[in-house]
């Protein structure tokens, strides 16, 4: 096996020692002084660098080799393989303090990139600087005759990355010159001369340059022209359009530079320019201009229908940074705005209809979102564009999903007056997050708090319980489309014939339009009829991935809500999330996490507005009537129940009455009666000690607050005392049942004394007060401990304390 | 599983003009990618990697030793590689693949990249890298490759030169082929890289480009 051979190698580099790294350092130290080092050498060389990989920690490599690993980068050149591998062990084992390396001697650019690379990786940004120096030294000195530069161009590009403000500016004007000559005037051979001529074809003669459809090219060169044998400026030209987005924004084309001294000095040096000078604009404005026509220049060459695959996938990442080189250019020099809007507008309507290009959109939109007023227009078509169509049909590209969210993330900001929009189209965005959770769950946590405003929070919350639910509708639509040659990889594990068919039943048709849909509809309709239709999609693992991040967007989404949620708002929601509570779709496992986080949900709302078990008391009473939730562990009803005992209060709501109190009462009564007292059965699960606990609490704070109701829970609490009956019900087991046991006790005593009662189970408002904490009759830590040495005294009384443990 | 949502930043981030513009790659690798539905086949290994210039840090002003930065560097490197593998698992295992997937087949044909299992994920500020950064990956059969980007690169780009590398990579190492073994080839991965990635500058090389380049290749290094 493969993975079972790396694996040992993997394990040997890791287990080399000390005293036997010396002396392969040393073997590989004689190799390299060798007058023509060999493939032993580079054998060794592999291996030292598979050792020195393979580990996190520190390698330590003798001096002297690592002495002849830095010799053998400089002058004379040696075999590439060797320089590679020497230059990649000094990377490995960077940050090396007193690294003798240096660029000032080497003169060739292949070299010198090449110690670059070791320097680079260093970390520090002095050496980063006179890298970047030295690279300017040899760009400039060369020779028109002599090696290319090519190898020197990427270094420039990594340096101002660094270490921004590097270059000096007559450097930066003398690159920016070069620049714009390489991107505007490589050379278009017009094929083979014409009969008759005086010259014979040179050896090594390029054949004509063509376009990517294979006619031959009539214009200036670009990286979409394409040559048969690419002689040196075509390649700089190449290199120039890679780099040209970061120097535009790094390389800083600073302020004019008045003194022309390094215009003359650039025009000298430049082996390229003696076609090209125009000597009017600053070089900075040249390049502009230059960089300016080689984009118009793309987006012209991208109507042509390419021969090659390759070469079309290369024509659709042209379009996404010609319009980012637009969007530069436009900021730096808004002269360029309008010429740039004209060639954008006819793009974007070029592009409209076509699926192939859909994320040059998202640049595109970007762009017209960014240029303010004098885009207006054209940004809000083609947002609507973009939110409208794009989610629906493209949610199963991994990678125009996660492009579109970091669309969505960067472009608030600029949206404005088109947020809206973005909310609106949340439906179309869950599509993306529903088909691709793993990859967008962190970014959709991030753009919660922008898609959700009081008008949407209603549905969102819906749309977010039924996300698993979306994801096997789209599985489903999937499969049963036509476009089979569209069709992404899915789980062909699920036969087709198992799908269900919706189309037969046109309520379920409309419902599953309605889960389907890409703009908020204001009216979220129950999706419960559906789950059984997608019940055979539950078990997908993509239904399960998505699943397991909807506590996660959740969370965030009621962490959104409550920062700006009223108090009508909240009652919805609550009214909601309790509703909802029972009715999910049935992935395994999927109930009984979002229960959980409902029910801290459901608590804190109730923390936050009290009068919500008022208001909600039909939904509430109904709840607990049923026992719902039971099943899924309960944690929605233990909430429930916490929080009537916490909130239905006069003192929270005026509008509570004792009749409400008693009502409440009856019910959790019969509840508790239920959960303790029958015996186990299919119907009624085994009931969670919190709820046991919660419900004899709650009970107790309310008797509290309604005394005539004292004597009947103290009954029950006295039931509830003896572990053994409890037990008897059978429905809790042994450990557990003393908890509940000795809460049951500690109620017992404080219903003991009515008043003792009421304070500690319905404490006032006025205890937040600082009086409470600082007043040394009335501080709360006093009454805290008189109560405790109470409960804990009855409590230390009973003979239950001494029972053997059972 | 899926720890590192929590640790996301939140802040939101800026239009691209409000960054750093950087705009090259960070980092390359190459990962080991386990069975999507096997547990328990070992760990997931970075077969190499390759850093393009250290991310400096000015605003540090602790002394770093050298050991700590490298050891933070490999860190990183292994945060990515296991994020990558672990999202391309779950999408296997989404598209309901089946583990034979990941065997090389016997037959001599190309491995069809454009199908492979691909995506991108966010790599938040301070997570693992300084900068907020994005992972662009591709699995192809016991595989996974990665360019880790600075953020607001030009993402397709990426990934046509992530198909590019990972198909010449193929191709040149013969990493298909029974017995061929990536962790004593990095003279090649780096001569790949050299070319076809210079500095983790990402180029627009048309086809005959490529094919050029991969000529020069092939004379420089020799199989």
């Amino acid at each position: 096996m493969a993975a079972a051979g790396t694996e040992r190698l993997l394990r040997q580099a890791r287990e080399v020692r000390d005293e036997e790294l010396g002396q392969f350092c040393a073997r590989a130290s004689a190799l390299l002084r060798t007058e023509e080092p060999g493939p032993e050498a580079v054998d060794a060389l592999r291996r030292l660098f598979l050792i020195v990989a393979a580990t996190k920690y520190g390698r330590k490599l003798e001096d002297e080799c690592v002495d002849l690993l830095q010799t053998a980068l400089g002058p004379p050149p040696r075999p590439e393989p060797l320089q590679l591998l020497c230059a990649a062990i000094l990377r490995e084992t960077a940050p090396r303090p007193g690294l003798s390396l240096s660029c000032d001697c080497v003169q060739s650019p292949r070299q010198l990139s090449l110690v670059a690379s070791v320097l680079l990786a260093q970390g520090d940004r002095r050496q980063v600087r006179s890298v970047g120096q030295r690279v300017f030294q040899v760009l400039e000195s060369r020779q028109p005759e002599g090696p290319s530069a090519r190898p020197l161009l990427p270094v420039v590009s990594k340096v101002a990355s660094l270490a921004p403000g590097s270059f000096r500016e007559d450097q930066a004007n003398l690159l920016s010159k070069r620049l714009a000559d390489w991107l505007r005037y490589a050379s278009v051979p017009q094929g083979p001369a014409p009969s008759g001529g005086f010259f014979t074809p040179r050896a090594r003669q390029p054949g004509p340059v063509t376009e990517v459809d294979g006619a031959v090219a009539t214009d200036f060169f670009t990286v979409l022209s394409t040559a048969q044998r690419a002689t040196e400026d075509q390649w700089l030209n190449v290199q120039a359009f890679s780099m040209l987005r970061a120097w535009l924004q790094l390389g800083g084309p600073g302020a004019p530079d008045t003194d022309d001294r390094s215009e003359q000095e650039g025009s000298s040096l430049s082996v390229l320019s003696a076609a090209a000078s125009t000597g009017r604009l600053l070089p900075p404005e040249r390049l502009r201009e230059k960089a300016f026509q080689y984009c118009q220049r793309l987006v012209e060459q991208s109507t042509r229908r390419a021969l090659r695959r390759a070469d079309a996938d290369l024509q659709k990442a042209c379009l996404v940074e010609a319009v980012l080189v637009l969007d530069v250019l436009c900021r730096q020099d808004p002269s360029f705005l309008y010429r740039t809007l004209s060639c954008l507008k006819a793009l974007q309507a070029r592009l409209n209809g076509d699926p192939a290009c859909v994320r040059v959109l998202l640049p595109l939109a970007q762009f017209f979102l960014g240029h303010g007023e004098a885009a207006a227009v054209d940004a809000e078509a083609v947002c609507r564009q973009v939110f409208g169509r794009v989610p629906a049909e493209h949610f199963h590209s991994p990678m125009l999903a996660f492009e579109f969210v970091q669309f969505c993330r960067d472009s608030l900001p600029l949206l404005g007056r088109h947020l809206g929009l973005l909310r609106r189209s949340f439906p179309g965005l869950l599509q993306l997050l529903a088909w691709n959770s793993p990859a967008l769950t962190a970014e959709f946590v991030a753009l919660l708090p922008a898609l959700v405003d009081a008008s949407t929070a209603v549905e969102l919350l819906h749309a977010l319980l039924d996300l698993p639910c979306l994801t096997a509708a789209l599985d489903l639509q999937l499969r049963l489309s036509p476009a089979a040659s569209e069709r992404p990889l899915w789980d062909a594990s699920l036969r087709t014939a198992s799908c269900p068919d919706a189309s037969q039943d046109p309520q379920l048709q409309g419902r599953l339009q309605h889960l389907l849909r890409t703009e908020a509809s204001g009216a979220p309709e129950r999706l419960a009829p559906l789950y059984p239709l997608l019940q055979p999609m539950a078990g997908c693992a993509r239904v399960l991935q998505c699943a397991e991040a909807v506590p996660t967007l959740l969370r965030a989404f009621f962490s959104a809500v409550t920062q700006f949620a009223d108090g009508a708002l909240t009652n919805q929601l609550a009214r909601l999330l309790l509703e909802r509570s029972d009715s999910l779709y049935p992935v395994p496992g999927y109930e009984a996490r979002v229960h959980q986080v409902l029910s801290a949900q459901f608590l804190g709302l109730c923390q936050q507005r009290p009068c919500l078990v008022v208001e909600l008391a039909k939904e509430l009473l109904a709840l607990v009537g049923s026992g719902g939730g039971l099943r899924s562990g309960g944690s929605v009803l233990t909430s429930a129940v916490w929080a009537v005992g916490e909130y239905l209060a006069v003192s929270w709501d005026r509008r509570c009455t004792a009749d409400q109190i008693n009502k409440f009462f009856e019910v959790l009564e019969a509840l508790l009666f239920e959960v303790t007292q029958s015996r186990p059965s299919a119907t009624l699960p085994q009931c969670p000690p919190q709820l046991v606990t919660a419900l004899m609490t709650t009970l107790t704070k309310l008797a509290s607050r309604s005394q005539d109701l004292i004597p009947r829970v103290s009954l029950f609490l006295s039931k509830m005392r003896t572990p053994a009956q409890s037990a008897a019900g059978g429905a809790l087991c042994c450990r557990e049942d003393e908890g509940v046991g000795t809460r049951a006790t500690e109620l017992l005593n404080l219903l003991k004394m009515p008043s003792v009662a009421q304070f500690v189970l319905t404490p006032g408002l006025e205890v937040a007060a600082p009086r409470y904490h600082r007043d040394t009759n009335t501080a709360l830590p006093l009454a805290l401990r008189a109560v405790s040495r109470l409960v804990e005294r009855e409590a230390g009384l009973l003979p239950a304390e001494g029972r053997p443990p059972g | 599983m899926i720890s590192w949502f929590h640790a996301q930043s939140l802040r939101h981030t800026g239009h691209t003009a409000s960054h750093p513009p950087g705009a090259m790659v960070h980092a390359f690798l190459i990962h080991t990618l386990r069975a999507p539905h096997a547990e328990d086949s070992g760990l997931c290994r970075v077969l190499y990697s390759c850093v393009f210039g250290a991310e400096s840090s000015p605003d540090d002003p602790r002394p770093h030793g050298a050991e700590r930065d490298r050891l933070l560097r490999k860190e990183q490197i292994l945060a990515v590689a296991r994020q990558a593998e672990t999202m391309c698992r779950l999408q296997q295992q989404a598209s309901g693949r089946p583990a034979a997937d990941l065997q090389p087949q016997p037959s001599d044909e190309p491995v069809p990249l454009h199908e492979a299992p691909r995506g991108a994920f966010r790599l938040a500020a301070g997570d693992p890298f300084r900068e907020p950064r994005t992972a662009v990956w591709l699995g192809v059969l016991s595989f996974g490759f990665a360019l880790v980007l600075d953020a607001h690169e030009n993402l397709l780009l990426a990934e046509n030169t992530l198909r590019l590398l990972a198909r010449l990579l193929l191709d040149h190492l013969r990493l298909l082929t029974p017995g061929t073994n990536l962790l004593l080839r990095a003279d090649r991965i780096e001569g790949i890289l050299t070319r076809f990635l210079p500095h983790g500058q990402l180029l627009f090389l048309n086809d005959q480009f490529v094919q050029s380049l991969e000529k020069e290749f092939s004379a420089a290094l020799p199989r």
